[in-house]
């Protein structure tokens, strides 16, 4: 298997003055083009550093991160970020959040027509375009996911990472962007690397599931494969045994074999 | 929905202003005579009126009454409103008239003064932005200029005269100096204050997008830290306005403050008095602008 995006030994150590912390040992993964890999992990355990390290906002101790045979190491639009908290510019409506990325990255590629149609292109991929000249304080928090991943999409990434992306919202809405995801991972074949502590959710989105350990010094615990055919329908799935086997293997993983320790 | 009920609610709602108190005035009046809405848009005016209008006016008018009586007595050292009005009335009546180089209205010094506090506040506004975001942005810009600001701010405006005087060797020039270093300190401190309190996030979403530091200063830095940067303009616009009088009775000119220090040699008393009005007035104003203008630009920007 082609790895598209590399992970390689990455380490991540904070130092505070003489004391360090060290957060991430030696993590190692190898991501497909099309892939969805979910990584999953108790609180604490340095998955937002190891995406902030992909996406480059932080960089890595030891290690590095290849992405389509080239190394990175700064943040850039071909690994756009879909935040937790949406991090919309309130200043701005729905429709110039969207804009501003598409005119950043195709400025000198695409005319001001094409570049228009494709923010609105966007915002109809996530049933958006409705709303566009609101305000993000206009609009709901699903609302405001919806249109931090349009903004993600616009700027055509190679990958799409996703920081927790449904954790601040309810599960009704959690679940109707879920199905957007996958839709959207169905038509365009997004490689998609996804942060989240919600078990179903993992098993449901992704094609492999990477388990951390606790930290200090997580690492890779295990990676199970989640063999579902898609496209997948929540319902369907609930008494499949495949979902259901996934679904035990990894909390037993987290609450198990590496329960959160509160004083860690 | 009885009317017991409406008559309960009422007077807690009173208080609140035109905004709120004019739907449920208009339901009270329906519900009670049927009256025409343009009648109920009439008295919800009639309210507000009554509401935000007369408590300032009547106290006024009790506190020129006190000082009438106060220096109503013929060894009194300052005039009654009584004698202002008799004595000063040309200028409270026509701000704008003209009657020689040195002889106009009140409206008219005022404008020559607000010429100066425009421009010296203008440079102050755009230098000022320009510094904070600099000491916001970096923090060794901060640790070397910080404390060099800290005790520039302290020195009181009239104390740059002299140097200004000196360098400029004008006083038009050395007015607008001393506007522009009294205000300047206030918009920088809340630009780099503003600047320091940027959200991490938007800070991450302008480096994915790659945004290049003068992006970065129009699409982030200055929306998001729009209303820390409008609360040092609105400080700077009144210490503006405090120093403009101030620096006018030392320079001369046709000013407001040195329209004081002249009616002070002359001891025309009720002048002065009248002046102070006018100041007051136009100090009032400016803020009441400055806060607008922030109110259009940061809509949208506090809740996220």
């Amino acid at each position: 298997m082609p790895a598209y995006l590399e992970l390689s030994q990455i380490g991540k150590t904070f130092s505070r003055g003489a004391a360090t912390t060290e957060v991430l040992r030696e993590v190692t993964l190898d991501i497909a083009k099309g892939e969805y890999i979910s990584i999953i992990g108790h609180s604490g355990c340095g998955k937002s550093t190891l995406l902030n390290i992909v996406a480059g906002l932080t960089t890595a101790t030891t290690g590095g991160v290849i992405l389509d045979g080239r190394e990175v190491n700064s943040p850039g639009p071909d690994r756009a970020v879909v935040f937790q908290n949406h991090s919309l510019l309130p200043w701005l409506t729905v429709y110039d959040n969207v804009r501003l990325a598409v005119d950043k990255v195709f400025s000198g590629t695409r005319s001001r027509a094409e570049r228009h149609a494709w923010t609105l292109h966007n915002l109809e991929l996530v049933q958006m375009a409705h709303a566009k000249d609101k305000r993000p304080a206009e609009v709901s928090g699903g609302m405001k996911q919806r249109v931090g991943i349009a903004r993600a999409l616009a700027m055509e990434p190679k990958v799409l990472l996703l920081d927790e992306p449904f954790g601040a919202l309810d599960a009704l809405t959690r679940a109707h962007l879920q199905d957007s995801v996958m839709q959207i991972h169905a038509t365009l074949g997004n490689t998609i690397l996804m942060i989240t502590h919600d078990v179903d959710e993992a098993v449901l989105l992704s094609d492999r599931i990477v388990m951390m350990t606790n930290g200090p010094s997580a690492y890779v615990g295990e990676v199970l494969e989640v063999d579902l055919a898609r496209p997948r329908k929540r319902l369907e799935l609930v008494a499949n045994p495949t979902y259901l086997k996934a679904r035990e293997a990894v909390l037993k993983f987290l609450h198990e074999r590496h329960r959160f320790v509160e004083a860690a | 929905m009885s009317v017991t009920a409406l008559k309960e609610a009422e007077p807690q709602r009173r208080p609140e202003g035109a905004g709120l108190t004019a739907a449920p005035a208009a339901k009270v009046v329906r519900l009670k005579t049927a009256r025409p809405p343009a009648t109920a848009r009439l008295m919800a005016a009639v309210r507000w009126t009554a509401v935000s209008v007369l408590p300032p006016v009547i106290v006024t008018a009790l506190l020129l009454l006190v000082w009438e009586m106060l220096c109503a007595s013929p060894t009194a050292t300052l005039p009654p409103p009584s004698r202002i009005w008799l004595e000063a009335r040309d200028l409270i009546v026509d701000p704008f008239f003209v009657s020689g180089p040195q002889d106009i209205g009140l409206g008219l010094r005022v404008l020559v003064s607000l010429q100066r506090v425009a421009v010296g506040f203008g440079l102050a506004a755009v230098v000022g932005v320009l510094l904070g975001a600099l000491i916001g942005q970096s923090v060794w810009a901060m640790r070397g200029l910080d404390p060099l600001f800290q005790m520039l701010r302290t020195v009181p405006p009239l104390a740059w005269l002299p140097l200004a005087l000196a360098a400029f060797r004008d006083s038009n020039p050395s007015a607008i100096f001393v506007i522009f270093i009294t205000a300047i300190w206030p918009i920088i401190i809340n630009t780099a204050v503003g600047i320091r309190n940027i959200p991490q996030d938007y800070r991450n979403v302008a480096q994915v997008l790659r945004l290049n530091p003068l992006e970065f200063f129009w699409k982030i830095m200055l929306p998001s830290a729009a209303p820390y940067i409008f609360t040092g303009l609105r400080i700077g616009v009144g210490l503006s306005w405090l120093a403009i009088v101030a620096a006018e009775m030392l320079t001369g000119g046709v000013g407001i403050g040195f329209f004081i220090w002249d009616a002070w040699n002359s001891s025309r008393l009720p002048d002065i008095i009248v002046a102070l009005v006018y100041i007051g007035v136009v100090g009032f104003v400016l803020d009441r602008l400055v806060a607008g203008l922030a109110g259009i630009v940061t809509r949208g920007t506090a809740a996220s």
